[in-house]
């Protein structure tokens, strides 16, 4: 039998898993090395000797503390802007009957469905065509476009599987919009916001494409790292900003996956 | 006296669709009430409009002399037991129960208190720590109407409130429901597509067909009295007898209906020398445990016919002689 689950899969196979997963993740293993590395002008395998050294430098360096903290800010308001948005237009798509309502749950969609290149030049289009200047808020507005996809994916799912009648039930309880809201809606979407919220956190954390477009002169993290990759000066420092930002983007990724594993599937994660 | 629940040219259309249509109706406080009909009738928008889920496009409704119109679900001394229970599965049973009280700020203390006694009274004490996903169908549906009791209610709706469970259980429900209703004295109004449970639980019963009451009455009524055609066949599936076979036997030109298990049915030859009766073919036979359901054609004519289980039966194919007593057959208002 084949298909029998207890029998191992041949030895070939396993080696090209093997190799296939390998291939995925030794070269962020390489970054994390190089974060190490004495040498400073170009990457020299093996590396010539060990040091801690660039972490001190990364810590003394301006500019990095900069397009990190606003990286955390755009990251921050952008989520919170799609958690809010996303919630309403998925309680109103699942909730309700309406004209358009396929309409809208597509167009919502859309921007996760887009190359980021397109949602960029468009909105800088639209920008320079209404004379907005390019400020913190371009970058967050650019970024709100995908990140409201994730979180609407996600309460969406969820709100299929809650039974509707258990809104009316509260109603006949007692219970006013509200309350309802409070006591009965929010509990049970929680974990599928928390999900979606900290999925569109990640998303906006390491975006570069749509940024590009609605940035103007500022550096969120993730275009610092490509300038510095152009311009080497001190190049161990972009390995260990790119050791952060992994871990930092990782563990809410991760989170959002055992939060979500049982039923829902984390919709959206592939941008 | 005031009606519990009453309905004034009460109607509820969806576009188009006539779900409840001019719809008069009193409720007596304290009485069982059941609402019956096929799916798509309307007893349920009946009862949702009673709850204040929906509001009715035109006429008026009341509830112990209050207009209900525009008073949101909240606001109204009304509780209802889900089909599906809706219980929240966030919330253990306790804080299920409790949750009507919770939500009009009464203290903890006192809302368990309440709760527990709720369950006690659903006989299910001791069972507040347990989440709804841990219960049985028959568990859940006992925390729904405790959820709904606690908060003492001058109505209780129950939307087909045992539809989902399993017959033996459905029985001991329902038997249950009816002594919960007189102990505590509330009026029930019960929407239900199952004829038989209309008819056991309820004092009076609204027979309901395309958005409109075609009867209302005491189940013995409604049973042996059907005013038309639908009703005398939706409850207790009752032979539906053509004014001109009507006119032979009663000698009145109108529709008729005849209980099954009004009907004798006996062998052709034995029969035919009193030269009475319908001579009829039988179709066939359905065991049913205590009776056998007979299918006869009587010269085109379908007509079903109930007996003891044990009788002797002639085979499938046979003729035999149909005899009743006249006074059984009911005469029906529906016009001819």
């Amino acid at each position: 039998m084949r298909s029998d689950g207890s029998q191992s899969a041949p030895l070939g196979l396993k080696i090209a898993a093997a190799c296939g997963l390998l291939f995925l993740h030794l070269p962020i293993l390489l970054i994390f090395v190089y974060a190490f590395t004495t040498e400073e002008k170009s990457f020299v395998w093996p590396p010539p000797g060990l040091t801690t050294q660039w972490f001190a430098v990364t810590w003394n360096r301006p500019d990095v503390w900069q397009a990190l903290s606003l990286s955390v800010r755009v990251a921050s308001i952008s989520t919170a802007i799609a958690l809010v948005l996303g919630t309403l237009c998925s309680a109103a798509v699942s909730r309700t009957k309406f004209f358009g309502r396929e309409t809208i749950s597509l167009l919502v969609i859309l921007p996760i469905a887009l190359p980021g290149i397109i949602t960029g030049i468009a909105l800088r289009s639209a920008f320079s065509l209404a004379d907005i200047p390019f400020s913190f808020w371009t970058i967050v507005l650019g970024h709100a476009t995908f990140c409201v996809v994730v979180v609407y994916n996600n309460a969406v799912a969820r709100f299929r599987r809650t039974s509707g009648s258990m809104i009316e039930a509260s109603m006949d309880l007692g219970a006013d919009g509200f309350q309802t809201f409070r006591h009965v809606v929010l509990p049970n979407i929680a974990t599928a916001l928390l999900a979606g919220g900290m999925l569109a956190f990640a998303l906006s954390f390491d975006e570069v494409i749509v940024t590009t477009f609605t940035a103007g002169q500022q550096q969120t993290l993730p275009i610092w790292m490509l300038e510095e990759l152009i311009r080497p000066r001190q190049r161990p420092v972009t390995n260990v900003v790119a050791m952060v930002v992994m871990l930092v983007t990782l563990l809410p990724i991760l989170a959002a996956y055992y939060l979500t594993r049982d039923g829902d599937q984390i919709a959206g994660s592939g941008k | 006296m005031t009606s519990a629940v009453s309905f004034q040219k009460a109607s509820r259309h969806f576009g188009s669709v006539r779900a409840v249509d001019a719809v008069d109706l009193d409720i007596v406080p304290g009485e069982f009430f059941a609402m019956l009909g096929p799916s798509g009738s309307g007893k349920t928008t009946c009862l949702r409009l009673i709850a204040g889920f929906e509001q009715p496009t035109s006429g008026s409704i009341s509830i112990f002399g209050e207009r209900a119109e525009g008073v949101p679900p909240y606001r109204r001394n009304v509780n209802t037991v889900f089909q599906d229970y809706a219980l929240f599965p966030h919330l253990n049973v306790l804080d299920n129960v409790a949750y009507g009280l919770m939500v009009k700020g009464v203290g903890k203390a006192q809302r368990h208190k309440a709760a527990e006694e709720a369950l006690s009274l659903v006989r299910l004490p001791g069972y507040g720590a347990r989440r709804p996903g841990q219960l049985s169908g028959g568990q859940r549906q006992r925390v729904a109407l405790a959820r709904a009791l606690v908060n003492q209610p001058k109505v209780l709706l129950l939307d087909e409130p045992l539809g989902a469970l399993d017959l033996k259980l459905r029985e001991n429900m329902q038997e249950e429901l009816k002594s919960l209703q007189k102990a505590l004295g509330i009026t029930f109004v019960f929407v239900t597509h199952d004829q038989g449970e209309a008819l056991s639980m309820a004092d009076r019963v609204a027979v309901f067909n395309d958005g409109k009451i075609m009867q209302v009455g005491t189940p013995e009524d409604i049973y042996q009295q059907p005013k038309t055609r639908f009703v005398a066949d939706f409850v207790g599936s009752s032979n539906v007898l053509p004014p001109d076979f009507v006119q032979r036997y009663s000698g009145q030109h109108r529709w008729g209906s005849l209980r099954p298990e009004s009907i004798r049915v006996g062998r052709a030859a034995s029969a035919g020398t009193s030269g009475e009766g319908v001579s009829a073919r039988l179709v066939s036979t359905n065991y049913l445990g205590a009776t056998t359901k007979l299918a006869l054609d009587a010269d085109g004519l379908r007509l079903h016919a109930i007996v003891p289980a044990g009788t002797a039966l002639p085979g499938a194919g046979e003729a035999v002689v149909l005899t009743f007593n006249r006074e059984h057959l009911h005469l029906m208002d529906e016009p001819a």
